[in-house]
């Protein structure tokens, strides 16, 4: 008996404990994520970018923590429809069920289709890469004349820049499983800039003279292709609220989308936003 | 109690608390990988994970049977060159060249398991994968293209252990064989390696190991897709490479599923230890 009663005391001593314990992490907490600190989780590709623009905002803004974490896109959406992060970041568009939440495009990356600066071709239809792609063509014959077989190189599953261009170029349709997978853009760039035959995809502003860039249905990829939405394989890189943007959230996102960091934007590669438009805007145009 | 004992006593505890360490660290990992990576095998299937075709993580197809199959062909790709290459030089060191130049030549060729992987790797790059392509054909990411770097890799453990085990065959062997008549190659042939055969055979295994665990190296110079290959000269997803490869952006099923690859590999290089261990366990018996 005098044993049971003993471990019931204790298990309430051990309860007591831990409700402290929790309360006294509830209050020291709780200033701190009201007003100084924000989470910002979401798309392993935006994510390099999204630690800049947090060191540069919190150098400005001392007292703030602006936490960025990755993911990938589809956790940072779940991410900020849960609360547990403030602002998600995506680099896809978002689909129906999701599009109750508050999306700001902060900046755009395009997708560049690059082969061996000594080939040829210059232009492909939209179909075409497709086909090459999902290893429905697979020589140079139809597209440059040269009967050699097509090195297509690819990203690895999981990466954004596939996932992107599995949305924008194939839909439906797989990528060939014979194709070349290489886990970085660098990589890809590297095997197509020195094999004659090859062809890959990656991120526009990685693109470099060791490879050629082609244009795709006549449309070439520059800054202004893609802010006038002629050249197609453009992915916006999005940062979601579950509400309008206010408080620190709200200064995060217009310091983003600033002169300042959107010409910084520039400068790694990225394609800054055309104007910056409000929210409201913005949920037009995603339709 | 006195002093001594005492200190014996304390001594020998620390001992036995850094043996267990060393052993719990394994049973963590065990209970890890495969916590982590049999749900989801018994979720969609045994078959479907060891003799599915098609991996398409995205769209929840998990097939690993072409990245078991890469690896199984990668290895052996890798024996057949680094094997013959191993054993060729262990028989010149031992029985044919003179002691200085033996001692000479062994500790390079051992030196070449202190090169780093990623260094054969990107030698491959440089290197074997330009040459394949230009003159064989096909993106010269391939099949050719790791086994050949994978039997470089294994041949220090496949040549140093294949030395000791001849050298541990007793001169009365080779005095006997040459007063019967033998010529210096029939007795290495008919004398000699059959007498060091399961020495032998335990460098193999172990190289063999070596091979099928190595990821980076791999990964660099192997095309990595995800499909079986045709040819030798096309490319090929090993095991390995398909954890490293995918790991970075890896969530949920995804992540588990790169988990059940980590679970067969487990089990393939468990089989491969134990016939190392056999063997070499058998060695000794004699």
């Amino acid at each position: 008996m005098t044993k049971i009663v003993i471990s019931m005391t204790r298990i309430k001593i051990l309860n007591l404990g831990l409700c402290l314990l929790l309360a006294l992490g509830y209050v020291s907490c709780r200033p701190g994520k009201s007003s100084q600190r924000i989470v910002v989780a979401g798309s392993t590709s935006i994510q390099p970018f999204a630690d800049k623009w947090a060191e540069l905002f919190m150098e400005k803004r001392p007292e703030t923590v602006v936490d960025v974490q990755g993911g990938g896109s589809s956790a940072g959406i779940q991410a900020v429809q849960t609360g547990a992060a403030d602002i998600g970041m995506s680099s896809r568009a978002l689909t129906e069920d999701e599009k109750e939440l508050f999306e700001i495009e902060v900046a755009r990356d395009g997708l560049a289709i690059i082969i061996h600066p000594e080939n040829q071709l210059d232009n492909l239809q939209l179909d075409q890469v497709r086909s090459i792609f999902s290893g429905e063509i697979t020589t140079w014959e139809i597209l440059n004349g040269k009967a050699k077989n097509i090195t297509v190189v690819v990203r690895e599953e999981g990466s954004g820049t596939r996932a992107a261009f599995q949305e924008l170029v194939m839909g439906r349709l797989r990528i060939s499983k014979r194709a070349i997978v290489q886990d970085s853009n660098g990589t890809v760039r590297e095997i197509v800039s020195r094999d004659p035959n090859a062809i890959g995809f990656i991120s526009l502003g990685l693109v470099n003279k060791s490879v050629k860039t082609l244009s795709l249905d006549g449309i070439y990829p520059t800054e202004e292709s893609i802010q006038n939405e002629t050249y197609r394989l453009v992915r916006p890189f999005l940062f979601l609220t579950r509400a309008a943007p206010s408080g620190l959230v709200k200064e995060f996102i217009d310091f983003i989308l600033s002169e300042e960091i959107q010409q910084l934007i520039k400068k790694e590669g990225l394609i800054p936003i055309k104007k910056n438009p409000g929210p409201r805007d913005d949920q037009d145009r995603t339709e | 109690m006195t002093k001594i004992e005492r200190n014996e006593r304390l001594i020998r505890l620390c001992l036995l608390v850094v043996a267990f360490s060393a052993i719990s660290v394994l049973a963590v990992i065990t209970i890890f990988i495969f916590e982590q990576g049999t749900p989801i095998m018994f979720k969609y299937g045994f078959k479907n994970f060891l003799l599915g075709q098609d991996w398409y993580p995205s769209e929840k197809s998990f097939g690993l049977f072409p990245m078991i199959v890469g690896s199984l062909m990668v290895t052996l790709g890798a024996l057949i060159i680094g094997v013959p290459l191993g054993l060729a030089s262990a028989i010149f060191l031992t029985e044919f060249s003179n002691r200085r130049l033996a001692r000479i030549l062994k500790p390079f060729i051992e030196l070449l398991a202190g090169i780093p992987s990623v260094v054969y790797g990107f030698i491959g790059l440089m290197f074997l994968i330009p040459f394949i392509r230009e003159n064989l054909g096909g993106p010269g990411l391939s099949v050719l293209a790791s086994s050949i770097i994978l039997g470089v890799m294994i041949l220090p453990t496949v040549t140093s252990i294949a030395i000791d085990s001849i050298r541990a065959v007793p001169d009365s062997f080779r005095e006997g064989s040459i007063a019967l008549g033998a010529t210096k190659w029939q007795t290495v042939k008919m004398v000699i390696l059959p007498a060091a055969r399961s020495g032998i055979v335990a460098g193999v295994v172990l190289g063999m190991g070596r091979a099928i665990g190595e990821t980076m190296a791999v990964i660099m110079v192997a095309g990595n897709a995800a499909a079986i290959p045709d040819s030798i000269l096309a490319p090929v997803r090993t095991l390995t490479s398909n954890i490293a490869l995918e790991m970075a952006y890896a969530s949920g099923e995804h992540r588990q599923a790169l988990f059940a690859t980590g679970v067969i590999l487990f089990v393939i290089i468990m089989i491969l230890n134990t016939i190392a261990n056999l063997t070499s366990a058998r060695q000794k018996k004699r």
